[in-house]
């Protein structure tokens, strides 16, 4: 098969697709996408009118197509190739104060309609008891918004010959490596094909990619007594096409990854203590996710999660807001769904809202939180006493149409040093005794987020302001107030660097969320960290 | 598109239509169907519900020995002959997979009565609503405040192979799970459970229980993290038994990456844990229901994992099986724990200082070579003095492995079902009991309630 057949079935997989080209980039994807389609907006507005003849007094439906492609190898064998698209609606109704959602995949005119009515139905069995109706905070109607991201290169449109012989290319670099005998590396990819419409006239349709590659060696002592991993957590998932892939070179980029798994094989284990930690940003992003971005989640702080993901330290509102020192005056932490490349990037919310870009934590000091239409009205007393307008910062999301959309975060970030451009040398060079940790490991936090212990990749022993070794079995435990306050220097721009999760769970039933957090490296003094080996 | 789930008469005819498509050597289909209900509820009021049905078709194409699969949602003829190609393609275009296996022919499944139960699968908004309404009145007639997650599930699943395999299987689920709160957050209370029949489920006690455990739970001291005796509720135990088993793989022993390698070979045959502890899956068992196959069709049957404290087997894939000269083992979903005859006051009165645990939360690996996990408690912990619970103590992280706690067993409870989904979701059945452990290490003291 040559490459134009490959190109034009992956493209019309979707129903309706056609297939064109993209000016920018001169390759063939898919265009007049699904959601967009005049007959799927017709159906859209069947389901709203459905749903206020049912008694709702507000609707909004989603139509979506989620499209994923995943390739995954170990050694020198191909593990998986798959490809899904799945595609239906989802509709939410309000009567009198309660909610109702129902969702179903058969895009027929009545299978719609009854969807939008059980969806009202719900509505009207869940007012029982009803003690707080809810009310959504105005926002002004989108006629017909359009947006999609800056993915240059659609991954749906390489061949996967090209993805295999990638992937096999960095197992056999890394296997090259002494100790080094065993490898994982895969990529996965979704373009998230959706459309919203609501019964206050608002219609959008975006488009989503998102890009994953990574990689996993794993080194064996010769004589079987210990093995180690390192994974490729300078590559991070992002809200991009192909050109992630590309830019992350897997192949030239392995055999340092698999010369850190066979090192950590012969690093001193961690004598257990308090050290100083400069945490860099393939780290911290987890950290600040953790610490910062769940606890200022509004939903969780006003109980709404009390049954899985938990509350929040931050409570009561009026003890915290403009007045609780999250960490010193160089801590500037900022929620946006605007960075290219960014996982939470959109043009609007699961509401249809514009995301708003703003600071949460401003010199050090705690001064917003993340919000949605229902939940905003909490935030009454502290935005009226602040001067700010009582509206949704744009919060909303759901993974698919299936799943009902409710408050997710968005990208959480810790700006750069606001006086100058502070290097790693320069925080590295302020320690006397500690470790500097690279990359994402094992992590763990409590329902309110004070407690949490974090591992990581590799582990840099620190003497004196230099870096002297490797060390092992690495982690550390924290209580968030203290732990940000113990913070004395940051990054400046020059070290800003963008991490990310792809798989954040909450809610009930779970959902899948895509965050970034972009963050600088960070200096913490006195961190208590425990020894994890066997010993 | 049908009322989901599919029936098996639904699922074996379109899996027909789709293997007619088929050009290649070989090829499988999966289907997975169901309608999904839930009712959410927070500060003692419905706050979300759901209903939600989808089915996915994924078809697995082979030419030789290479494979590819797609996915669809969308069972027209158009949609299916897509879905059909695409692998197909996938598969033409990606190497040959040395160690593909083929596709099953006809398997014998074990006789089990199907887990489903139309008590689940017709429970309506009002019935969820009520109950719902049932622990959030409760919760604020003692000045509580009740949140919670009643989700129910009815699925059906089925595989198909041109080799003339066809499987079909279908269950309901249902769980409900409640944390009640004390208004001044100072106090925190957890009950749940999962499932197959609504008719099985006690809200009144669930939520009495929670409620309960808000109560004593309010002003909370610190204990001194490190070894203590502790009387883990069965679903606590259910999350130490859940990492042992997710760490069985036998490829991964034979590779020495494991905590059940040793230098040379596999610790199978070892007694690495109390004696009294076995550890099985067995999908004839109606307490168990495990699904009767695994996404190859392959029956899943009567394992025992560990044997008075030994490690009897490790998990065997079709490959893995052949290349060590081993049977397949399968890999049941629901499995169970042997238990004994104390109950938890038994527990509490023979317990000189300890620490009594409901259940944990953000359980994460540290160390797969020892699994070595950390987490916290949460939602009721307290301590135990001279035989009594004597007051409520704050959360604690510990850093702890399977190996240990379920070496270091000084007494058993009678096993009973618990909810293994951390996230309260429906889910495979497990039986653990309450155990009481010595020497379980806590490394730190949380100010979560």
């Amino acid at each position: 098969m040559d490459r134009r057949d490959f190109l034009l079935t992956s493209a019309a997989l979707g129903a309706g697709l056609t297939v064109g080209c993209t000016p920018d980039t001169g390759r063939r994807e898919g265009r007049g996408l699904p959601t967009a389609d005049p007959a799927i907006r017709d159906l859209m507005m069947h389901a709203l009118d459905a749903a206020r003849a049912a008694g709702a007094h507000y609707a909004d439906v989603r139509v979506s197509v989620n499209r994923s492609q995943s390739v995954s190898t170990r050694e020198e064998r191909v593990q998986q190739v798959s490809d899904s698209e799945t595609m239906g609606l989802g509709v939410r109704a309000l009567a009198d104060g309660a909610w109702g959602f129902a969702a179903t995949a058969d895009l027929t005119r009545d299978a719609v309609a009854e969807a939008a009515r059980q969806a009202a139905r719900q509505a009207r069995a869940n007012r029982a008891g009803l003690l707080a109706p809810v009310e959504l905070a105005p926002a002004p109607a989108v006629p017909d918004g359009r947006w999609r991201a800056a993915a240059r290169i659609d991954p749906f449109t390489i061949p996967i010959e090209e993805k295999v012989a990638l992937l096999l290319d960095a197992n056999r670099a890394a296997l090259a490596v002494t100790h080094v005998r065993f490898v994982t590396s895969a990529m996965s990819f979704l373009r998230l094909d959706k459309s919203f419409a609501s019964t206050e006239g608002t219609f959008t349709h975006q488009v989503l990619f998102r890009s994953n590659p990574r990689l996993t060696a794993t080194a064996v002592a010769s004589d079987g007594s210990d093995f180690q991993s390192r994974e490729s957590t300078i590559v991070q998932p992002k809200g991009l096409g192909w050109e992630h892939v590309l830019d992350a070179d897997l192949v030239g980029n392995a055999p340092g990854w698999a010369e850190d798994a066979a090192r950590k094989l012969s690093a001193r284990p961690v004598d257990p203590g308090v050290y100083d930690l400069v945490l860099l940003p393939s780290h911290l992003w987890l950290t600040i996710h953790e610490s910062i971005a769940h606890p200022t989640e509004l939903d969780r702080i006003m109980g709404y999660e009390a049954n899985y993901a938990g509350t929040s330290f931050i409570w009561p509102l009026e003890e915290y807001l403009g007045r609780f020192r999250y960490g010193p005056e160089i801590m500037n932490i900022q929620a946006e769904r605007s960075s290219p490349g960014s996982l939470s990037a959109a043009g609007w919310d699961d509401e249809g809202v514009a995301p708003s870009e703003y600071h949460i934590v401003r010199d050090g000091v705690l001064w917003d939180l993340q919000t949605t239409r229902e939940l905003v009205r909490y935030m009454r007393p502290w935005y009226e006493q602040s001067g700010q307008p009582i509206a949704s910062h744009g919060q909303s999301y759901a993974a698919s149409w299936s799943e009902v959309q409710f408050h997710r975060m968005p990208n959480i970030n810790l700006l750069p040093h606001p006086d100058r451009d502070v290097s790693l040398d320069e925080l590295v060079g302020g320690v006397e005794r500690g470790i500097m940790i690279e990359g994402d490991g094992s992590f763990s936090i409590d329902q309110q987020r004070y407690n949490a212990q974090f591992g990581g990749q590799v582990f840099h022993e620190i003497r004196d302001g230099r870096v002297v070794g490797m060390l092992k079995d690495v982690a550390y435990q924290m209580r968030t107030p203290d732990f940000w306050n113990s913070m004395d220097l940051i990054g400046g721009p020059s070290t800003y660097f963008m991490g990310g999760a792809f798989n954040d769970g909450k809610g009930q039933p779970s959902q899948l969320n895509a965050v970034s957090h972009s963050c600088v490296p960070a200096r913490f003094r006195n961190v208590n960290v425990i020894n994890t080996g066997r010993s | 598109m049908a009322t989901q789930p599919l029936t098996e008469s639904e699922a074996r005819a379109l899996a027909e239509r789709v293997l007619d498509l088929s050009q290649a050597d070989e090829a499988r289909v999966n289907l997975r169907s169901s309608r999904e209900t839930n009712t959410r509820f927070a500060n003692n009021q419905i706050t979300t519900s759901g209903d939600v049905s989808d089915a996915t078709l994924t078809v697995r194409s082979v030419f030789g020995r290479r494979t590819g699969t797609a996915t669809t949602n969308r069972f027209d003829d158009a949609s299916l002959r897509r879905a059909v190609e695409t692998s197909e393609r996938l598969a033409r275009l990606s190497p040959e997979d040395p160690e593909y296996m083929g596709q099953l022919g006809p398997q014998a499944y074990p006789a089990a009565a199907e887990p489903w139960f139309e008590s689940t699968a017709a429970l309506s908004d009002e019935q969820r609503a009520a109950a719902a309404r049932l622990i959030t009145e409760t919760a604020r007639s003692r000045g509580l405040v009740a949140t919670g997650f009643i989700p129910t599930r009815a699925a059906s699943e089925a595989v198909a192979t041109s080799a003339g395999l066809f499987a079909y299987t279908r269950r309901t689920s249902v769980a409900l799970t409640t944390t009640v709160r004390t208004p001044d957050g100072r106090g925190s209370g957890w009950a749940g459970t999962n499932v197959f029949n609504w008719q099985d489920l006690d809200v009144r006690a669930l939520a009495g229980r929670a409620a309960d455990k808000a109560e004593s739970s309010r002003g909370a001291r610190p204990v001194e993290p490190g070894r203590w005796t502790v009387i883990l509720e069965p679903t606590a135990v259910g999350s130490f038994v859940g990492f042992l088993m997710g760490a069985l793989s036998a490829r991964s022993a034979d590779e020495g990456r494991s905590a059940f390698a040793r230098p040379g070979g596999t610790r199978l045959g070892e007694r690495l844990l109390d004696e009294r502890v076995t550890i099985y899956s067995d999908p004839a068992d109606p307490a168990l229901s495990a699904e009767p196959f695994n996404s190859e069709g392959l029956p899943n049957r009567r394992m025992v994992w560990f044997e008075r404290g030994a490690l009897r087997s490790l998990q065997y894939d079709r490959y893995w099986a052949e290349r060590q000269g081993v049977g397949p083992t399968g890999f049941a979903d629901a499995y169970a724990m042997s238990g004994g005859a104390a109950s938890v006051e038994e527990m509490i009165a023979s317990t000189e200082r300890g620490l009594l645990v409901t259940r944990f939360w953000y359980m994460r690996s540290v160390d797969q070579r020892s699994i070595l996990y950390t987490g916290l408690t949460r939602d009721g912990t307290f301590l135990v003095e001279r035989g009594r619970v004597v007051g409520p103590v704050q959360n604690l992280r510990w850093n702890e492995s399977p190996l240990n706690v379920l070496a270091n067993i000084e007494m058993l409870g009678v096993p009973q079902p618990v909810l293994r989904s951390e996230a309260g979701e429906t889910g495979a059945a497990a039986l653990m009991p309450a155990l009481k452990v010595r020497g379980f290490r806590f490394t730190s003291v949380s100010d979560a309630v």
